[in-house]
């Protein structure tokens, strides 16, 4: 694995770098990126999406992000002896669409919600996403009682996503608090493509 | 004398601070009394605030400064002020006094200064105003801009909120130049490009807007940080969507080259994190769609008008060599905000 710090460099050049990292991959490896801001992973991330390159990313600490491309066919030792910590995330994928787990009573539906959540946290294998939609939408805003453990999903690698029509109908554009807004195409797309879809 | 500048992080309106964080800041500050002779202020996120002194004369005020995007300190200093200058044509107005604001090293030569503040005085006259005194600060890195006061017929100003369902969007400049400089910086961007992009960029928005005084115009703006898309998005005003004909977008050629080679701002990418929920594309390539959210640096205006005008508008701005092109139309508001529609790129 080859590794760049483009760490207090500004778009484009950590992507000027891995680019040119990747050339001397000459085939296939993979690249390790280092970044300091949420920006530069995603237009990281952007480029391998267009390139059809395998992409994981994580947050390591505050300030601090690494972002891996994957390129060509590597073998499974490469794998086994380059990264350091194995991808423990799936094509699994998590959907949210109630503050509530199940149905009945509420106090109670919240309350297991949140042990969900948690309990999500802890798990050995990870979903790539979760989707958060209608009540389920405000469990990613401000005042949730499960915001840390869904930030803890996000710097594990897992994709966090609020449908954004839905912060709009309970006036919560600007309180969210985690991941990103996304839209009906992107989680039908989503819903689409993955391998399993775990609706709590 | 050394007559290159050193790059800040991000030059010209890539450095502008992303509008879903300006927002949020925006939104809380305390307000003061109504006060019925202020026309245009925060509220609508206008290109300038207009204040009526009299029936007929309302000033209009505004100010833009940011970090080099070229080189050369002339040129630099000329893209600064046009860009500057273009938020009064905007609204229609004319321009009448300007300030400088500058933000520069003392340790740097100040033969630089005095090349920026050329490029901007010239630029200042060329718009008809007079260049009346400003204010310098001592900062880690060169900045520079102008603080612009113009004047406006209250009856006449052109807000950016005014478009109706049916008119047709015109946009006065080609698009690409966030992308072309972001380029240039790591080295990559042939001169014939940034040459382009620099005469795009110290173009002054007058000749456009001197145009649109003989037209019956319902909504402009201009097109800078927050890109094509970011500033059609505030013309809708929530009440309205629109639909972008991807295919007469013009932009530099280079841009579509260079944006495949990922050389992208993080302006860019703030302003698809901002906007992109509310944008379905339909057959639109990746270059594309990062040149409609590329941050423009003295972009040019965007303008909201009935179609029959549009039309003859559009023919007398290509007479003067301007590659405007009629590029979306104002619909209802539908269930989607924008629409960009092409052939892919």
């Amino acid at each position: 694995m080859i590794k760049v710090n483009a760490m207090g460099d500004a778009c484009p050049i950590p992507v000027v770098k891995t680019k040119n990292a990747i050339k001397e991959l000459k085939g296939s490896g993979q690249v390790e990126t280092l970044v300091d801001n949420e920006i530069a992973v995603q237009n990281l991330t952007k480029m391998a999406n267009q390139k059809g390159y395998g992409v994981t990313s994580e947050k390591l600490e505050e300030g601090r992000y690494r972002v891996v491309m994957t390129i060509g066919e590597i073998t499974a030792e490469e794998v086994k002896e380059e990264v350091c910590i194995p991808d423990s995330r799936s094509n699994k994928l998590v959907v949210v669409s109630s503050s509530f787990m199940g149905n009945g009573d509420d106090e109670l539906g919240a309350a297991l919600m949140k042990a969900f959540i948690f309990a999500l946290t802890q798990q050995e294998e990870l979903p790539s996403a979760v989707i958060f939609y209608n009540g389920g939408a405000k469990l990613t805003c401000e005042d949730s009682p499960t915001l840390d453990d869904i930030k803890s999903l996000e710097a594990q690698g897992v994709e966090i996503m609020t449908c954004g029509t839905c912060l709009n109908h309970y006036g919560l554009s600007d309180k969210l608090k985690v991941g990103s807004v996304t839209n009906m195409y992107a989680i039908a797309e989503k819903m689409m493509n993955a391998g399993l879809i775990i609706k709590p | 004398m050394t007559d290159k500048i050193q790059f800040c992080k991000g030059g010209g309106c890539t450095a502008k601070l992303g509008a879903g964080v300006l927002s949020r800041v925006l939104e809380r500050l305390p307000k003061a009394p109504y006060d019925e002779n202020l026309i245009v202020g925060f509220d609508s996120r206008d290109d300038a605030a207009v204040y009526k002194i009299s029936e007929n004369i309302a000033f209009v005020q505004t100010l833009d400064f940011f970090p080099p995007m070229v080189e050369d300190p002339y040129t630099f200093g000329k893209i600064a002020a046009a860009n500057a200058l273009s938020d009064i044509y905007a609204m229609g107005g004319q321009v009448k006094t300007a300030l400088n604001i500058v933000c520069f090293p003392e340790s740097m030569d100040l033969n630089i200064l005095g090349e920026i503040m050329r490029g901007g005085a010239e630029k200042v006259i060329e718009a008809g105003g007079i260049l009346a005194g400003g204010h310098s600060i001592a900062d880690s890195d060169v900045k520079y801009g102008l603080s612009v006061t113009g004047i406006a017929d209250p009856h006449k100003i052109y807000k950016n909120n005014g478009g109706k369902a049916g008119d047709v969007l015109v946009l006065t400049k080609k698009l690409g130049v966030g992308i072309i400089c972001t380029a240039n910086r790591v080295g990559e961007a042939s001169e014939r490009a940034m040459a382009e992009a620099i005469d795009s960029m110290t173009l002054l928005n007058k000749y456009a807007a001197e145009i649109c005084r003989n037209y019956n115009i319902h909504a402009c703006t201009d097109v800078t940080g927050f890109g094509f898309l970011g500033h059609v998005h505030e013309m809708l005003d929530n009440r309205l969507s629109c639909e972008i004909n991807a295919e007469k977008i013009p932009y530099i050629p280079e841009a579509a080259a260079y944006a495949d080679e990922f050389l992208l701002t993080a302006a860019g990418q703030r302003n698809r994190n901002f906007i992109g929920n509310n944008v379905r594309f339909e057959n639109i390539g990746f270059a594309m769609e990062e040149i409609l959210f590329d941050p423009q640096t003295s972009g040019g205006l965007l303008i909201a008008l009935s179609e029959d005008e549009a039309e003859k508008m559009l023919r007398e701005m290509k007479s003067k060599g301007m590659p405007a092109e009629i590029v979306g139309r104002f619909t209802d508001k539908k269930d989607i905000e924008i629409i960009v529609k092409g052939e892919k790129l």
